[in-house]
């Protein structure tokens, strides 16, 4: 039997009930409701309150703690440093997560937990850690990628030592890994231009900003066997984390994600998760820890800061015929970032034969780097795209042709080596050229910017299973979290392949021993591998139906076969049998061989790329430097939108993020290596009143190796923001910002600057 | 240590009676003490507008409030908006619109969103979009929340013709 994963069954002629319609979705009555409980809305008898100490320092020797004051505080029910945790091996994943979630021989940023309390109440708990002695060798720190980079750079970790440059093994250094990627001759395509643009660019580190910070609640019995409750993007690598950091069975964590307050990527690792296990083991009775707005900004998240230089040549049609891109990013603490993706990624929408991409991963004084939707990949975009705009500037020809003459097409081989199948590059830009948006007049002081965008999209390992109640309603057990509307989308599959109204569906995120491993959610995969893994069970539990309607029959197995919801006989030939409904089978499955269920288990492949077109519409005050976005049009490739309202949201909210990455948002160090603006206040993403309506056009070019034709949703959006809005900016005061964020204070210093030079 | 304040207040019509320390803001005792866990905690700072509630009236960011101060006062969250099994217009709207991604922000923005349409029940998106610039969203960019909330208005102000 063939499966899913090599043939999809994608029929583009299936007549579609459910998907493409925009049911309510089912967690939605919770959410409006106050009901739903996210990550510290649990509850336990007997629950101590967890607090953590931080380090105020950006980088110092961890020489002492002593607690004993703080433990001997009344109501004071556990204190735990370094000490109770497993040494693991530094270098490792599992030994930077150690050292990431309590320092241990070094602090490596200002926030970096050096111990935990639990005690009986929120005042006693913050008493303790202030009775809590900390003996300090603060050593010199670095923030800045480039400044990490150098020679004589204060020194993060004595074991690092540059992978991908040959002879780095014996120095000591702050850059991780070196990756270059190459196709074709980009000396000779450099040759063939006509125009060469080569320009420099800087991005500030931002934060996530989900609104729920992290929480958990941990409660460990004296067996050792614990139960975690948190807010996370992948409960099950949550749970393989706490086994692996304590040395323990993975079936003795049972792991439950809870509603999930926004994530973007930064919630896909543990943070306060094993600090309030130990608590727990140590106190015999639950914890939660609930980190603070400011706890959140310092040491969680957050997203890499890049300098890069990029290069194209074109001719003077407007083809391309070489591109270069030398790009580093600052992953904070540990290696993580991901920025792998930033090579991969920067030119892969266009049909370049010669082209060469160097990324750097930097270690620096800040909390280790999450990823962000689309991980590292803006920040290269951004840089790409700006220099695109400057060539058609220069060649006089029109954005989006200029990317039309360019564009990857099926059978084009990516620098990273894989060969695409149908894309919907041309698609969305001929879709974004038709938008009355693209010809419509600017007014004084606007500037019109185009960007195009790419992400990878991403399956993975995903298990789920499909039970078919006595009453013929359907349950769901999903393994990947619900970020914001995947359970209602990926009901709604179930639904389409059983023939039943999707309101007979209901989808639950299980917790992690009711199913096999899953990787998290991220990479725009859960819709599409949860979805895989759905349409999988369903069948199976189809074969399952069509074999018990055989039974009851009295007919051979293969005679019987399912459409619209309903068991018919294959044929007339095979009896005058009333086609039997999922509620007349479920209703006799006990007779029949007991319950009906679909399972399904996978390392799920077939991932489409995905493509976005951006077109947004700045106003500059050029007295202030404010910008304002006046109007703001998606286009992006869905393969399929199952539920469309809840796509154009994906859209709407990564351009938005994208928006504040662009204009605003920004980490600010002090020279003492502290982040200077941690909350809301100060660290300011779009308000409503920042934005206009967002215009989401929906392109489906199919997927065919998924079953319904879709594609991830979730990053490109973000992906294509930071290079539309820059260009914007261009059109609008007539130079070039090479710098994000393009705050007030940035505008105002290239507009004056511009003006001088006349 | 500190010794704790007895406090009588009204919650959604019901009056509850707790005990709290002095510090201690509404916020926390409605979350933590009254186990009315709607109300969300974003920042504590009055800045993102996820523990809004209506204090005898008036929007307040329950983190800014101390739970001392409830004595004697009339509190509304979004325990209390639904009335049965009836959603408010306000609440039908985010689920028909959308104008719920992840959740999180939603109670505040619906009780935020409530006390704009008892002072203006037509309200222009401007001025929604301004209203709501205090409740923080990171999932859907706004635009479905406003279109709710213009629908909701919408809904209300035909039901009372």
């Amino acid at each position: 039997m063939t499966t899913i994963l090599e043939k999809s069954g994608y029929n583009p002629d299936k007549k579609l009930k459910v998907v493409g319609t925009n049911p309510v979705k089912h967690d939605g009555v919770d959410k409006v409701t106050g009901r739903a409980k996210f990550g510290a809305d649990l509850f336990l008898p007997g629950m101590l309150v967890g607090k953590i100490l931080r380090s105020p320092h950006p980088h110092a020797i961890l020489k002492s703690i002593d607690a004993s004051k703080a433990q001997a505080l009344p109501g004071v029910k556990a204190v735990v440093t370094r000490d109770d945790f497993p040494e693991q091996t530094p270098g490792t994943p599992i030994g930077d997560l150690s050292r990431n979630v309590m320092a241990r021989e070094k602090v490596l940023y200002e926030g970096h937990a050096v111990a935990g309390v639990a005690a009986t109440s929120e005042s006693i708990a913050k008493k303790a850690l202030k009775l809590i002695e900390v003996e300090y060798e603060v050593l010199p720190h670095v923030i800045d990628p480039i400044e990490a980079m150098q020679a004589d750079a204060p020194i993060l970790h004595d074991h690092l030592r540059t992978k991908g440059i040959a002879g780095a093994e014996d120095k000591r250094t702050n850059v991780v890994e070196r990756l270059e990627l190459t196709m074709g001759d980009v000396e000779k395509g450099f040759k063939e231009a006509d125009v060469v643009i080569e320009r420099e660019f800087t991005t500030r580190p931002i934060h996530q900003s989900y609104i729920e910070p992290q929480a958990c609640v941990a409660s460990t019995a004296e067996d050792g066997q614990m139960e975690v409750w948190c807010c996370t993007q992948g409960h099950f690598v949550v749970r393989a984390q706490l086994a692996g950091l304590l040395n323990m069975d993975v079936s003795k964590v049972r792991v439950t994600a809870s509603e999930l307050g926004g994530g973007f990527g930064g919630k896909t690792t543990s943070y306060a998760e094993p600090v309030a296990v130990v608590l727990s083991r140590k106190a015999n009775r639950p914890v939660k820890i609930v980190l603070t707005r400011g706890e959140v900004f310092r040491c969680t998240g957050p997203v890499a800061a890049t300098r890069s230089r990029v290069k194209i040549g074109a001719t003077k049609d407007g083809k391309f015929t070489a591109a270069e891109a030398e790009m580093a990013f600052q992953t904070g603490a540990f290696t993580g970032s991901m920025f792998y993706n930033a090579p991969q990624a920067i030119f892969t929408r266009y049909d370049l034969q010669n082209a060469k991409a160097v990324a750097y991963e930097v270690v620096s004084n800040r909390p280790k780097v999450n990823a962000f939707r689309a991980p590292c990949v803006p920040q290269a975009i951004f840089a790409a795209e700006s220099v695109i705009d400057e060539l058609a500037k220069k060649l006089r020809i029109d954005p989006i042709d200029l990317r039309l003459k360019n564009a990857a097409t099926e059978g084009y081989k990516t620098i990273y080596g894989e060969t695409f199948g149908p894309i919907g590059v041309v698609e969305t830009l001929k879709a974004a050229k038709q938008t009355a948006h693209y010809t419509a007049p600017l007014g004084p002081n606007q500037g019109r910017g185009i960007g195009a965008g790419f992400w990878f999209n991403r399956g993975g390992e995903t298990t789920g299973s499909l039970n078919i109640a006595p009453d013929g309603s359907v349950t769901l057990l999903l393994g990947t979290v619900d970020v914001g509307g995947s359970r209602i989308s990926i009901s709604m599959l179930a639904a389409e392949e059983l023939g039943i109204p999707v309101d007979k569906v209901r989808a639950i995120v299980a917790d992690t021993s009711a199913l096999g491993h899953n990787f998290v959610t991220a990479g725009s995969r859960t819709v599409f591998a949860s979805g895989m893994i759905v349409v999988d069970a369903a069948r199976k539990a189809i074969n399952e139906l069509c074999k018990r309607a055989a039974k009851i029959w009295g007919v051979p197995e293969d005679t019987v076969v399912f459409e619209d919801g309903y068991c018919r006989p294959a044929s007339s030939n095979v009896g005058d049998f009333a086609p039997l409904s999922i509620a007349d089978i479920a209703a006799q499955a006990g007779a029949t061989g007991g319950a009906i269920a679909g399972h399904s288990e996978l390392n799920v492949t077939g991932a489409g790329p995905g493509f976005g077109v951006h077109i947004v519409d700045v106003e500059v005050d050029r007295e202030t430097g404010g910008t304002k976005v006046v109007r703001y049009t998606v286009v992006a490739d869905a393969g399929k939108a199952i539920h469309p309202l809840q796509v154009e949201g994906q859209y709407q909210g990564g351009a938005a993020q994208g928006v504040g990455w662009a204009l605003n948002e920004e980490y600010v160090y002090g020279d003492d290596g502290r982040l200077q603006n941690p909350g809301f206040l100060d660290y300011r993403i779009p308000v409503a009143s920042d934005l206009p309506m967002i215009d989401p056009v929906i392109v489906e070019v199919a997927n065919p190796r998924h079953p319904y034709g879709l594609r991830g949703v979730g990053e490109v959006p973000v992906a294509s923001t930071l290079g539309a809005i820059a260009n914007a900016v261009t059109d609008a005061i007539g130079v070039r910002p090479y710098e994000l964020p393009m705050s007030p204070p940035r505008l105002l210093k290239l507009i004056e600057r511009a003006g001088k030079d006349g | 240590m500190s010794k704790k304040i007895a406090v009588v207040t009204t919650v959604n019509g019901d009056t509850y009676d707790f005990l709290c320390e002095p510090q201690q803001t509404l916020l926390d005792v409605l979350r933590n003490e009254l186990q009315l866990s709607g109300t969300k905690e974003g920042c504590s700072t009055g800045d993102c507008g996820a523990c809004s509630v209506v204090l005898d009236g008036r929007l307040v960011a329950s983190c800014l409030v101390l739970a001392a101060e409830a004595e004697g006062k009339s509190i509304e969250t979004i325990e209390g908006m639904a009335k049965g099994d009836q959603l408010h217009p306000l609440q039908r709207a985010f689920l028909e619109y959308n104008g719920v991604q992840c959740g999180i922000c939603t109670p505040g923005t619906l009780i935020a969103a409530r006390a704009l349409l008892e002072r203006n029940p037509d309200p222009t998106e401007s001025e929604v979009r301004y209203w709501l610039a205090g409740n923080l969203c990171r999932c859907t960019g706004y635009d479905k929340i406003v279109r709710s909330v213009l629908a909701a208005a919408k809904e209300m102000r035909e039901a009372r013709l």
